[in-house]
């Protein structure tokens, strides 16, 4: 795989909104959303219920026409070809299997409506099913099989005439969490295998972090950030990402000053803390005195003694969970704060509820939202 | 302990098996004395004996099912197969067949478009199919007459816009009796093929278009053969009664073209002929018999094509 070959451009979404309904009960289920998938990329809208994800996806399978925008396909303008013109095909979300059909004729499905050769179909076939190691069940109606299987049926049927952009939308969302846990890693295998681009539409973050090249953290109908798991995690640019993914504390800080450089750091005073910190400051805020600032509940330590630590609190609840334990604070000021810390055999820190506590955060730690 | 466990168990089911066949009664009774009884009577008549002015004479005879098939010539006793007869049955099951494949026709377009309503229209549609039934059938019938007939509501309107010098003559031909049938018929068609339609998932639509298929091969491959059992049902009620069919063939058809209803009624009436009349009942019963089995193969067998 070439450097230029991965970067290639395979579906280029430029301005497209979709709205339901008209006033004054429009929905705006899509807003101007602009979006560059890579070839051979597995890329994730993440985002809740009601987020437009589910949207995109249909409006790129073509099930729904856009409002405005427009749609490319490998440089090919689709916005208003049918969904039987596009190469692309979807895993859905209730897989949707033919229930008249038997697991190799649901997958042979797609390759005969494309008028392929028989040998070739039969080939196809099997090969599939031993892609998704479903050989012994060929023949067998798709209500005789359970519901990891019926998915693994539905991700060959979608992926036999090998298209180039599959879409998955929340196709793991009925699996048990054992079941879904092996599904993940699978799908992550067939991608790499297949080379094929992957657009896989969930609101679970936990999936959306194991599995993604990229994510597109998605709310209200707008795509709010996009970036490698890496980097959604880590460097959130918004508060409602990083209240999305992962845990998160939010403290109200004073900008003390700020000095521009090549981007703008500024000095920040947490709120009711003498210390001032140093952060990145986003362009946008430059000229605020306050700002939001987002701590991971795991990049910050506790201490039994509040000298030396960077705020103090009450601890008021403790939640464990096996590697971790959640500790609950309420700072001094009254606002809530989460501490989370592995568990080690033989720690001879175990606070009750009630004990007043330090925690400790290293600068690094502290990141400026823009909102 | 674990026998006298078994014991109860058994004891158990058996007290269950008991109120099983209790409560099961009035269904086993209804069938026993409306369906089964009648049903018997009329498998008995039709060896007896005719009585002079209509009824039956308790005496064995087996010339009623000799009649259904074979006529004798009144001069010289010659036997062959019963022409009148014979012509009755294939003419009763072609128009029947014809009034089934226009019902289909006409009824799967409109269940797909009441199914395709949102769930509130829906049953206003539903409703506006039921309404030609709040009528009695004599007078729906007399409705198509005026319709068809030379002077009637459809050619009177050719001819005055000028498309047709001369009335199409409809009345009192097989034409009229299909007409009049389908008219009558045509709801119970509908209606299968709408619960078969309603229940229907029209993501398979989605998905079919997905993989390629046009809007025809998703209708062909996935629409129908998943709707299939509405179809099927929604068949045999239009063909069953059509093939019955008694006061539709008697006005529409004038009289002149029988149907195997009508045949039946003038071998209780006219005829006093009630052992033929009830042999008739029987053939036409086996008729429908053959016809729902001659279905299944055909339905089983395009299946047995689909699996391989």
């Amino acid at each position: 795989m070439s450097k230029t070959k991965k970067d290639a451009i395979a579906i280029h979404v430029n301005g497209v909104g979709k709205y339901f309904g008209s006033e004054p009960n429009l929905v705006k289920a899509l807003d101007n959303v602009s979006i560059d998938i890579r070839r051979n990329e597995f890329f994730t809208l993440l985002g809740p219920s009601g987020c437009g994800k589910t949207t995109l996806l249909r409006l790129i399978a073509g099930f729904e026409s856009p409002t405005f925008g427009q749609m490319l396909l490998d440089n090919q303008d689709i916005t208003n070809l049918p969904p039987y013109h596009r190469s692309v095909n979807t895993v859905f979300q209730s897989y949707a299997l033919f229930p008249h059909l038997t697991v190799a004729e649901n997958i042979s499905f797609g390759l005969e409506m494309l008028k392929k050769p028989k040998h070739e179909i039969s080939a196809t076939v099997d090969e599939m099913l031993a892609l998704v190691h479903m050989e012994e069940l060929k023949h067998r109606r798709t209500d005789q099989i359970s519901g990891g299987q019926q998915q693994r049926v539905a991700l060959a049927r979608a992926l036999a005439p090998k298209p180039d952009v599959l879409l998955l939308d929340e196709p793991l969302s009925a699996l048990d969490y054992k079941l879904r846990r092996g599904m993940q890693i699978e799908l992550k295998r067939l991608q790499l295998e297949t080379g094929i681009t992957f657009i896989f539409v969930t609101h679970d973050q936990e999936e959306a972090l194991t599995m993604s090249d990229r994510i597109a953290v998605m709310s209200n109908g707008h795509i709010l950030q996009v970036g490698t798991p890496n980097e959604i995690y880590y460097n959130p640019q918004e508060r409602f990402v990083a209240d999305f993914i992962g845990e998160s504390n939010f403290i109200e800080a004073e900008v003390v000053s700020v000095t521009k450089g090549r981007s703008a750091t500024a000095s920040l005073r947490l709120a009711g803390t003498r210390k001032t910190f140093k952060a990145n400051m986003p362009a946008s805020k430059s000229k605020d005195k306050t700002a939001t600032v987002f701590i991971r509940p795991e990049h910050a330590k506790l201490q039994k003694s509040t000298r030396g630590a960077t705020l103090t609190g009450t601890l008021t609840n403790m939640l464990f969970f096996g590697t971790d334990t959640n500790y609950h604070l309420e700072l001094d000021n009254g606002d809530a704060f989460v501490v989370r810390s592995q568990n080690e055999i033989g720690h001879a820190f175990h606070p009750a509820i009630g004990d007043k506590l330090g925690v400790v955060i290293d600068e690094q730690a502290i990141q400026v939202l823009k909102d | 302990m674990a026998r006298k466990l078994s014991e109860m168990e058994a004891e158990r089911i058996k007290r269950k098996n008991r109120a099983n066949w209790l409560l099961s009664m009035p269904a086993i009774l209804l069938l026993l004395f409306a369906a089964s009884g009648p049903l018997l009577i009329v498998i008995v008549y039709s060896f007896l004996t005719p009585g002079n002015y209509g009824g039956i004479l308790w005496e064995f005879s087996g010339e009623a099912w000799f009649k259904v098939l074979f006529a004798q010539d009144i001069f010289d006793d010659t036997i062959s197969l019963s022409d009148a007869h014979l012509s009755i049955f294939w003419r009763s099951v072609q128009l029947s067949f014809l009034t089934t494949l226009i019902c289909l026709i006409l009824g799967f377009p409109t269940a797909y478009f009441i199914a395709t309503r949102p769930p509130k229209t829906r049953n206003i549609w539903l409703f506006l199919i039921t309404i030609p039934f709040w009528t009695n059938l004599l007078i729906r019938t007399f409705a198509i007459l005026e319709l068809i007939r030379n002077k009637g509501v459809i050619n009177n309107s050719l001819i005055s816009l000028g498309i047709i010098n001369e009335p199409i003559n409809m009345l009192y031909t097989d034409m009229a009796i299909v007409i009049g049938m389908t008219y009558v018929y045509l709801p119970l068609m509908v209606l299968p093929i709408y619960a078969a339609m309603e229940r229907f998932d029209f993501r398979y639509v989605e998905a079919g278009f997905d993989l390629y298929a046009s809007r025809f091969k998703v209708m062909w491959r996935i629409i129908l053969p998943i709707i299939k059992p509405g179809v099927i049902a929604g068949s045999i009620l239009v063909f069953v009664p059509s093939l019955g069919a008694y006061v539709t063939p008697r006005i529409l058809g004038g009289g002149k073209n029988l149907m195997i209803g009508n045949l039946i009624e003038l071998q209780f009436g006219q005829g006093k002929n009630w052992p033929l009349g009830a042999a008739l009942a029987v053939t036409m019963l086996l008729i429908v018999l053959l016809a729902l089995i001659f279905y299944m193969r055909i339905s089983q067998r395009s299946e047995q094509k689909d699996a391989q």
